[in-house]
């Protein structure tokens, strides 16, 4: 069962208003802390996109972080750009190195492609932290009043009767939430097509995919290349919230990757509810568990064991198989009238 | 007239050649059987001629074009379908989305005309009524019936069934042997490599038999079955 398309639109509508909303009703905190889970989000939806429908288990997209939040950098301290500008750049930087990334880590396959891909996000931690003019393996700062300048701020300020940096906050919040908004319906769109029936396949069984005429490489550059850029302008974004950028802060594994995987995996690996799911369980956790420390660690990495025993496809699996509900179906059914009718049971008859 | 032709196709593997010196020709509406023992080569002559293994040397004409270095996707939408020994299901997707790649891609349809497509031919292989389940969960027989399917959703004018009613029990092996007496009888070309004799032979107009990747004889059935090296190697009869 799916729930009926008008309900859905209409509760979807309704929260995506009160998200948007926020910055004028909830106080500052409030929405610093959902740009944080939004860009888990961001990150989680684009590697589901690889791992849970393309079949690429990447452990390297701190890569596309880090180049990112670098080229953005670049673009307002080098190039004296506006920061809006400079995450476009950072999306497009982050997708350009996806290239050659995919030239050496598509020669790899499965835990090989997974350690090629961590492999080469380090070689690219080590050669931007060479990168003097960004202050090399100590980082650096935006400039003084970069976010209160950035396009827009002020008619925000205005708009909400708040301060600059608050201004600052809201429109990277609203522009973080646009990602994610876009990358779901994009990822709707794009899975229900005949690519993604296509990239299903390739998922499921790369040489029988190709035996009935679907480009295995192709398909999965293409996905690889999106995610890339996805993962880069998100990266990029939530630089500029933070302001200070390193190149250990901008390529940690632990930050943008392994916790990506963990809200992936937990919530439904190959669903598209499945990373919202995940991390809203991954906020939570954070939130009860933030004053144990290690022990939080150790905690999360129990849950994803135990998930990966026992829901192997995650929550949001778990619940459609038991309900029947399924908030954003990818299948493909047959055409109504073409099934055969289901014979009388003897007892009915 | 050829529909599928290979002049001089040989592949090794380091020192062991596994195709050695193969030509032969197919015609179009033509059903040919291969046999041979285990090792013999017949799956990796199916590869070449898919496009799954390049040949060392040799060439692999379909339709009188020379297709040696189309990569497989490619042949697929030039016209060559195949089935695998041992089922490759899109275990995650339906029966039905197993047959809308296949059509959507290999058969180049639409969306339009695809779905009507694939539920043609779920009808004529008797798999219509399990057309929205979970192609991983299939019998043995259903899974054997979606890889004759999923072939036949490509829109082949010659398609490759490796082995498919190896597994079968006798009742099964006939209901197959049906379905593709039919799709023969469309005028699809068919290759069969198959060590079940009586359906292969039920079939097929001609046999060819494989030794150490040596074409040993191709003929009619009887006439190939006769010959007493052919018994002695595959059959293990002394002559």
């Amino acid at each position: 069962m799916t729930l009926t398309r008008p309900f859905g639109l209409a509760a979807a509508a309704l929260a995506l208003a009160l998200l948007y909303a926020l910055p004028a009703i909830a106080p500052r905190a409030v929405v610093q802390d959902l740009f944080g889970i939004l860009t888990l989000l961001v990150l989680a939806m684009n590697w589901n996109m690889l791992a849970g429908f393309a079949g690429l288990v990447s452990v390297g997209q701190q890569a596309f972080v880090g180049i990112g939040a670098y080229a953005m950098f670049a673009a307002i301290i080098l190039m004296g750009l506006d920061p809006l500008v400079g995450v476009l750049i950072g999306g497009l930087a982050a997708a350009a190195f996806a290239v050659p990334m995919a030239f050496f880590a598509f020669r790899l396959n499965g835990a090989y492609f997974a350690i090629g891909t961590w492999v080469v996000a380090d070689i690219a931690r080590l050669g931007i932290s060479q990168w003097k003019a960004l202050g090399g393996g100590t980082g650096t700062s935006l400039p003084k009043g970069t976010a209160k300048d950035m396009a827009f701020v002020g008619q925000i300020k205005d708009m909400l009767d708040v301060s600059s940096a608050a201004a600052a906050d809201a429109l990277t919040y609203w522009l973080m939430l646009s990602l994610a908004v876009a990358m779901l319906v994009a990822s709707y769109v794009f899975l229900r097509s005949r690519m993604g029936l296509g990239l299903q396949a390739i998922r499921d069984n790369e040489n029988a995919a190709r035996s009935v005429g679907v480009d295995p490489v192709k398909l999965k550059a293409l996905v690889f290349l999106l995610a890339a850029f996805g993962t880069g302008l998100c990266g990029a974004l939530a630089f500029i919230q933070i302001t200070r950028v390193t190149p250990d802060a901008a390529f940690s594994v632990i930050d943008w990757t392994a916790f990506v995987i963990f809200i992936t995996v937990i919530g439904g690996i190959g669903t598209l509810p499945g990373p919202i799911v995940g991390v809203i369980v991954f906020y939570i956790l954070q939130r009860a568990l933030a004053d144990y420390g290690t022990i939080y660690l150790i905690v999360l990495g129990c849950l994803g064991i135990v998930v990966m025993l026992f829901a192997r496809r995650g929550l949001w699996d778990m619940f459609t198989d038991r309900t029947g509900i399924d908030l954003m179906p990818l299948t493909h059914r047959p055409p109504q009238g073409s099934l055969p009718r289901p014979k009388p049971s003897r007892r009915a008859a | 007239m050829a529909i599928l032709s290979l002049h001089s196709v040989s592949r090794s593997f380091g020192a062991l050649k596994v195709t050695d010196d193969v030509s032969f020709e197919l015609n179009a509406g033509e059903a040919l059987g291969i046999i041979g023992p285990n090792g013999a080569g017949k799956s990796t002559l199916f590869n070449l001629i898919t496009g799954n293994i390049a040949p060392d040397a040799g060439r692999v004409f379909l339709d009188g074009r020379d297709v040696t270095r189309l990569p497989p996707m490619e042949r697929v939408r030039a016209g060559i379908g195949r089935s695998f020994q041992i089922p490759q299901p899109f275990g995650n997707l339906s029966v039905y989305e197993n047959l809308l790649v296949a059509a959507r891609f290999g058969g180049e349809l639409g969306a339009g005309e695809a779905p009507a497509f694939c539920m043609d031919i779920l009808s004529r292989t008797g798999l219509a009524a399990v057309a929205e389940k979970p192609s991983g969960g299939l019998s043995l027989l259903q899974r054997k019936r979606l890889e004759l399917a999923r072939a036949m959703a490509t829109k082949p004018r010659v398609i490759l069934l490796d082995e498919i009613a190896g597994g079968l029990t006798d009742a099964e092996c006939v209901e197959l042997v049906a379905t593709i007496r039919a799709i023969h009888a469309n005028g699809t070309a068919i290759i069969w490599i198959e060590h079940v004799l009586h359906a292969l032979n039920s079939v097929v107009e001609r046999l060819m038999v494989l030794n150490f990747g040596r074409m040993l004889m191709i003929g009619a059935p009887d006439q190939v079955m006769a010959s007493p090296e052919v018994r002695e190697i595959y059959l293990g009869i002394e002559a």
